[in-house]
């Protein structure tokens, strides 16, 4: 075994246990933090610095073989969707007018220039109704 | 329709090297989902002429990601620190980011890099302005976005400069 050897496998080892303790760190946020969006921002690290170090200590065990060109593309996967699923929740959550605890920014539980056109159920209803009037 | 084939043989080898192996079922199986992924691309209208004038430099974006590499780490680290705080104090905010991409690639390029880095969330991209919700007050630097913004912005050149 040469000293390069010893020497990835040292730093391998590093990310492994440092992306490890990042998951706990994250799982303990999750719990600890107040409401919903304080929650967001703890699954964040667990995405990013959880799940990254973990793939570069995987792939510093691999070497330069198929596992690693695998483990770069779960990589590339997770940094496009993690970030598209939470803006996904994020955004589902404030148009449905939750906001963060202690909110001072008064932006408005429903802003009009942001759902256009505006979700009011009317239109539909009033259609379900036509239909009913209609077959009695 | 060259990038309709380009995007289908890209999709079909990336199926070859997660499967690695050759069996006609596989092989099948593969051509199927390529199609099938194609027919709902296209439905998305993905492969519609987007507005080609301006271009994206992959140069600018590796060193992009080296330099985003280092917020997120920095941002995790202050955010590792309000978990493990004995009282957890936070002073979450809602504000608003003016962005300058021109191409929707561009904006989705900054909006991801918000979200990546913890302690900014981004929560709404309809409007000329993004809404971000931030953790605490020294996440909500409007400095530290708008070096961001204007760095993505970089990568993006028109077809004339270059």
């Amino acid at each position: 075994m040469s000293i390069l050897d010893i020497v990835i496998n040292g730093v391998s080892w590093v990310s492994i246990v440092t992306g490890s303790i990042f998951l706990i760190i994250g799982a303990t946020g999750i719990i600890r933090f107040p409401d919903f969006w304080s929650r967001l921002h703890a699954a964040a690290i667990v995405d990013s610095a959880g799940a990254g170090l973990l793939l570069l200590g995987m792939a510093l065990q691999a070497g330069l073989t198929f596992v690693t060109i695998k483990l770069v593309l779960i990589g590339i996967f997770l940094l496009i969707t993690g970030p598209t699923s939470t803006h996904a929740i994020a955004n589902a959550a404030f148009v449905s007018g939750s906001r963060p605890l202690g909110d001072k920014s008064g932006k408005p539980v429903v802003p009009a220039d942001v759902i256009e056109p505006p979700l009011t159920a009317e239109p539909i209803t009033a259609e379900l109704n036509e239909d009913l009037t209609s077959k009695t | 329709m060259v990038r309709l084939l380009a995007i289908g043989l890209g999709l079909f080898a990336l199926w070859l090297l997660l499967s690695g192996l050759f069996k006609p079922l596989l092989i099948g199986l593969g051509i199927v989902s390529t199609l099938a992924t194609l027919a709902i691309a296209q439905r998305m209208g993905l492969f519609k002429k987007a507005n080609n004038d301006t271009q994206h430099s992959f140069v600018g974006f590796i060193l992009y990601l080296g330099w985003l590499a280092v917020e997120i780490a920095k941002s995790n680290w202050s955010v590792t620190r309000i978990i493990l705080a004995k009282t957890i104090t936070l002073q979450q905010t809602l504000f608003d980011v003016p962005t300058s991409q021109k191409t929707d690639l561009g904006k989705v390029l900054f909006a991801n890099s918000i979200i990546l880095t913890p302690a900014t969330i981004t929560v709404e991209t309809e409007n000329k302005t993004f809404l971000v919700h931030a953790l605490t007050e020294e996440a909500a630097d409007l400095d530290a976005l708008a070096e961001m913004d204007r760095r993505i912005t970089t990568i993006e050149y028109d077809k004339g400069d270059a």
